[in-house]
């Protein structure tokens, strides 16, 4: 049985995101107890799976190192994994939450040998990488991961090779009687830094994503481009494995659209301008972008990073929201097809890969789970005072990029600590 | 603290029992690093192992630990014992998994082993666990400098907190640029109409909140402390006083960009084209009735606003920077005309029209169902002649150059913030700045200014590091910004300042060491008064005193250890990260002979990016040389430059420095120490020289965490090269 102390002075934080990692140790490192809590195996969320963050082009695993860090550092911070909210009752102050938490059959014995992922064979989608290779049934999410700590997949359980995995662990870390468990907290506040995702490319019918295997979103060519991931750091068309160097970006693909997500996702536009930089760091002046786009919104400093890829000869902006990607024969090229507003005119360009700047959406339905929250039309949360001792962190809340989503995130520790001050008498009520 | 007890523990799991040879570790620890008792363990992290280490430790029999096993970044949990010195022996990540188990390579294994051990107890033999600063005690009071939204906001946000709150505005009444606008562009759902700004009110709660003291007409004039203790002088009415506070929010806001800098678009020369600011003061004058156009009071029939205004250019004296606010400013403004009469023509010329968001996107929508016309194109000028206004322009749709008519013009100009005193300027042009905080600092007077005068981080993910402990930067001082963001700015930079004189309280470190409890101690009967250690410090710490020693402010320090690094003398050093810590563990190796051919390369690792590197190298098990003995350090801005040559001296063949990316694009997480280290490590030939060694033994490099392939084959390129330049005379 997992055992937590929370109070009504205990900050819960749900999302092991950077949004919510970055609540959760802002708030810890004033001295208030936190509560994080996880539904992956493992802390990092989207940031963990991108390759680099614009505008510096710098690693995301750079900032998870030091905030991992600052967790492992700090005893007020309590971390709990495959942990989800089946719902929530009472006011500022006082909430009751109510966890379910799946079962991960490893203990904390693990010391991540990686043993019982050699004797398991049986091998699954990985998440980590959107499905673009397998895992094993037995497997640490990935290298970063935190708790490091392996888990075992719910499908091999039950299974021959569950035993084996139990088998090749000298630790005695494998518990396969592990249940799923419910566990009732007492908080003071809530932080909502349940994050986004990506808007699903199917539904954008028109771009061919789930008929053209050469249409892939912005998030897997992310995947592509890491050097231990899917594709050993290259950029290769699933098609046929060649390498794609006359590659299309076509923006807003879900966003600014009312038959798909009435909102800007605003980072798509500058996560574009980044890639277009791995393209010139895979080719040099092998390499094409093209990027589609209807306004490029390359808001305040990122501004530098738009002139600088305006600069490069090799990125071609086409003014144009595009009207559909068919198929050229005989090549598995994709061809977009659409208008070059400027000028007005009409254009059949074949690419050798498509990436779609896939919009951001709220990756929890708060109205579905029954949390009295204050929705806007796209279902972020908004601030209202009516959700009393709840907060939204990051992406929850609006779509932006990492740096506004920590900021963000800092704002709303702070909000959690009045709510908790006022419980402490440290403020009067 | 009492008498150093000194104990070694060794884990055996993870193969590690199996691929060394345990009891010769033991003999090492014991023999060789001095350990008064070593034990082993099948399974150190496990509940028994940790029970066997904490019972030694509450029975007294050990305050000085050793732990052989695994990363010192793995199990934290499991060896995570208070009031007590500890250092970790890597045999894992750090040898059995980079080695390859065979036979023939059993022996360097098991050598590599034995040599961090070694290391290991040198270094805890050197190490004292921590005790807190004691400089300052909890102060919970936070200054805030500027009373626009942002400092209202913040110190609104503090007070509710429950937190003391000095604000001190320069003009005569609260509220900032914001209190000049008619309305703000709309931050809740429906996102249709201008709202309300709230100033006013905000204004009032500010003033009437009975934690919250407002200085107005008041500037600071000197600030000097650190965090936990800051002094600040305020003058006001012609007397000063001086209050403590715990920490410091600078909100010290933005100008209007200079608009008569654009006589293309006659600025200056006629009354009828305004800057936004303008328009808010002919709406307010308007008051929800018809705008009329100031030369001669005749209602706007066309309006045309002209977008990215001397900004997003790279012309001279332009801003290059996108402000952020201004697309949607111009469709809030735009949206007073059609409020009014919503036959106005109002058009927005713009080339990338930049809404972003629920909110940003939905206004935007707003607008266009009013009618505003949105138009992609460049304008060139705008004369004013026959009562009209003439704008040229080059429509970019229909690419074409167009001449239009319009009442008004309304140019989005940027925003330049108030940062004060650039403090990497000449001292002539400092000379002719007025700063904000007149910082008594030897760094200079304000907070140093990231690119384009504003004072952000450089760090995506931290927005709110700053490169002065306890002071915050918050709203368009930190990045262009509209309201909306100034007011969760301001929140974010308020908790960050709440949590810097909390922890100054308690002694301890700040981002992004949050929580060490180790500072800077100094020797001064040693000290030569060189100011390297003032000069290099990244975070403006150290101050001089009369006689020109370093004055180390605990409070501001963060911990890097820069200062230890620049030390010619070696005087500064921390309880538990010091010149002999490194420099013993260095020293501790056995060095084989010349005839052994088994050159040694010392690796000094930044820990932040490089030692991740290496445990992940180790977690895919990708080998590198046996020969290679890896330090990590705090940041390569605290090596010392003793260490190498040392090293060198003591029979190394081989030396390689890995910090972080520097220069202006830097990673480093004490911003200046990757650096300094570079610069340092250029000057290290002459030690070479003197010592008739080849330059190549010794390379700095620049290492980001992701570079798994990267690093060994550097290390396997350090020994390829020992091997045709032949091993260092140096052994002894």
């Amino acid at each position: 049985m997992t055992e937590v102390v929370a109070t009504n002075q205990t900050i819960l934080v749900v999302g092991g995101g950077i949004s919510g990692m970055t609540a959760a140790l802002e708030a810890a490192e004033c001295g208030k107890d936190v509560i994080l809590i996880e539904k992956n195996p493992s802390l990092g969320g989207r940031v963990a799976q991108l390759y680099k963050y614009f505008p510096k082009m710098c690693y995301p695993t750079c900032g998870m190192e030091i905030n991992l860090r600052r967790i492992k550092a700090n005893r007020r911070l309590r971390v709990i994994t495959l942990a989800e909210v089946a719902g929530v009752t009472g006011e500022a102050g006082n909430y009751t939450v109510n966890l379910t938490i799946a079962p991960r059959y490893v203990n904390e014995n693990c010391t991540a040998c990686g043993a019982c992922g050699q004797a398991v064979e049986t091998a699954f989608a990985d998440e980590y990488n959107y499905g673009l290779k397998q895992r094993k049934g037995a497997y640490l999410p990935y290298a970063m991961a935190y708790p490091q700590r392996y888990v075992l997949d719910p499908r091999i359980v039950g299974t021959p090779e569950a035993e084996k995995a139990k088998a090749a662990c000298q630790y005695h870390a494998i518990d396969l009687n592990m249940m799923a468990e419910k566990v009732q907290l007492t908080v003071g506040a809530i932080i909502w830094a349940t994050g986004w995702q990506p808007f699903d490319a199917n539904k954008i019918q028109p771009y061919a994503y789930d008929r053209n295997p050469n249409v892939i979103t912005s998030v897997e060519f992310e995947r592509m481009m890491e050097p231990f991931g899917p594709t050993g750091g290259k950029i290769l068309r699933p098609s046929d494995q060649k390498e794609a160097k006359n590659i299309a970006f076509i923006q807003c693909a879900g966003s600014r659209d009312r038959n798909y997500l009435k909102h800007c996702s605003r980072m798509c536009c500058t996560a574009t301008l980044k890639q277009t930089t791995y393209v010139r760091e895979k080719y040099g002046d092998a390499g094409k972008s093209s990027v589609y786009y209807i306004d490029i919104r390359a808001i305040d400093r990122f501004e530098d990073l738009y002139q600088k890829v305006k600069k490069d000869p090799n990125v071609t902006f086409i003014k144009s929201k595009v009207a559909s990607v068919t198929l050229e024969k005989g090549t598995g090229n994709p061809v977009l097809n659409g208008v070059n507003t400027e000028g007005y005119h009409r254009y059949s360009n074949p690419h050798d890969l498509v990436v779609l700047a896939i919009g951001m959406q709220p990756s929890v339905d708060f109205a579905k789970l029954g949390i009295p929250l204050t929705l806007n039309e796209s279902g972020f949360i908004e601030a209202d005072p009516k959700n009393g001792g709840m907060f939204a962190a990051g992406t929850a809340a609006d779509a932006m990029d990492v740096n506004r989503a920590v900021q963000h995130a800092t704002a709303s520790a702070l909000r959690a600590i009045q709510v908790i001050n006022k419980v402490a008498g440290v403020v009067e009520a | 603290m009492a008498d150093k007890k000194f104990g070694a523990y060794i884990c055996k799991g993870c193969g590690i029992g199996e691929r060394l040879n345990i009891a010769q570790l033991g003999t090492v620890a014991k023999r060789e690093g001095k350990m008064a008792f070593v034990k082993d363990h099948e399974f150190l992290c496990n509940q028994d192992g940790v029970n066997l280490i904490q019972t030694d430790i509450t029975a007294g029999e050990v305050t000085h630990l050793m732990i052989a096993g695994c990363s010192k970044r793995a199990k934290t949990e499991a060896f995570n014992f208070d009031s007590v010195a500890m250092s970790r022996a890597n045999l894992r990540e750090g040898v059995i998994w980079v080695r390859p188990n065979t036979p023939d390579n059993q022996e360097t294994t098991q050598e590599m082993a034995e040599d961090y051990v070694r290391m290991a107890c040198a270094e805890v033999r050197f190490m004292n666990a921590p005790t807190p600063s004691q400089e300052q005690g909890r102060t919970a009071h936070i200054l805030v400098v500027g009373g626009g939204v942002t400092g209202m906001t913040a110190a609104l946000e503090a007070a509710k907190a429950g937190y003391q709150v000095t604000l001190v505005e320069k003009s005569p009444a609260l509220g900032g640029m914001a209190a000049y606008l008619y309305k703000r562009i709309p931050n809740r759902t429906p996102f249709a109409d201008p709202q309300e700004t709230g100033v006013e009110e905000l204004a009032k709660q500010a003033q009437s909140h009975k934690r919250i003291t407002v200085h107005l007409n008041a500037k600071v004039t000197d600030t000097s402390g650190a965090p936990g203790r800051f002094s600040v002088t305020i003058a006001k009415d012609g007397s000063t006083v001086t209050e403590t506070v715990g920490s410091v929010i600078q909100a010290s806001g933005f100008t209007p960009y200079d608009a008569t800098k654009l006589p293309e678009f006659a600025y200056g020369k006629t009354p009828d084209v305004v800057d936004q600011l303008g328009l808010e003061k002919l709406a307010k004058q308007a008051n929800g009735g018809v705008i009329k156009r100031p030369s001669d009071g005749k209602p706007v029939e066309k309006v045309i606003f002209i977008q990215c205004a001397g900004q997003r250019s790279d012309k001279d004296g332009h801003l290059s920077y996108c402000s952020g606010h201004c697309c949607l400013t111009s469709i809030k403004q735009a949206q007073y005309f059609k409020a009014a009469n919503p036959n106005v023509d109002t058009m927005i010329l713009y080339t990338e029209l930049r809404t972003p968001g629920f909110g940003g996107e939905d206004f935007y929508r707003s607008g266009q169902e009013k009618g505003v016309t949105f138009t992609k194109g460049v304008a060139s000028e705008v004369t004013a002649g026959g009562g009209k206004l003439t704008v040229k322009f080059k429509d970019l749709i229909l690419n074409e150059d167009v001449t239009d008519e319009a009442d008004l013009v309304v140019l989005a100009t940027g925003m330049v913030p108030v940062s004060g005193v650039n403090i990497e300027a000449t001292p002539e042009v400092q000379a002719t700045m007025e700063s904000v905080l007149n910082l008594s600092y030897r760094q200079g007077k304000d907070m140093p200014q990231l690119v384009n005068g504003f004072t952000d981080s450089h760090f995506i993910c931290f927005p709110y590091e700053t490169r002065r402990t306890g002071i915050y930067a918050a709203g368009p001082v930190r990045r262009p910004m509209d309201m909306t963001q100034a007011i969760e700015d301001a929140t974010g930079a308020t908790l960050k300042a709440i949590q810097a004189l909390e922890n100054a309280a308690l002694g301890r470190a700040a981002h992004p060491r949050s929580g060490d409890l180790s500072f800077p101690r100094f020797r001064k009967e040693g000290c030569t008064q060189c100011k390297r250690c003032t000069v290099e410090c990244p975070f403006g710490a150290i101050n001089e005193d009369e006689k020109t020693f370093p004055v180390f402010n605990e409070g501001r320090c963060r911990r890097c250890g820069t200062c230890m690094g620049a030390c010619p003398v070696r005087v500064i050093s921390f309880e538990n990260y010091s010149i002999d810590t490194v420099g013993q563990a260095l020293k501790a190796i056995n060095v084989p002979d010349e005839l052994s051919e088994k050159p040694r390369i010392l690796l000094l690792a930044c820990e932040n990016d490089t030692y991740p590197a290496l445990d992940m190298v180790g977690m895919n098990r990708i080998e590198y040389s046996a020969f290679v003995r890896i330090i990590p350090v705090r940041c390569l801005g605290s090596v010392n430059t003793i260490w190498i040559t040392d090293a060198l001296n003591g029979g190394y063949d081989g030396i390689i420095l890995m910090g972080c990316q520097k220069g202006d694009n830097y990673q480093c997480h004490f911003v200046k120490g990757s650096e300094l280290a570079h610069i340092r490590m250029s000057k290290i030939d002459d030690t070479l020289k003197q010592l008739n060694l080849q330059s190549e033994r010794v390379m700095t490099c620049e290492i980001a965490i992701t570079d798994l392939q990267r690093v060994p084959q550097i290390i396997n390129e350090m020994e390829a090269t020992i091997k045709r330049i032949g091993l260092s005379p140096f052994k002894f």
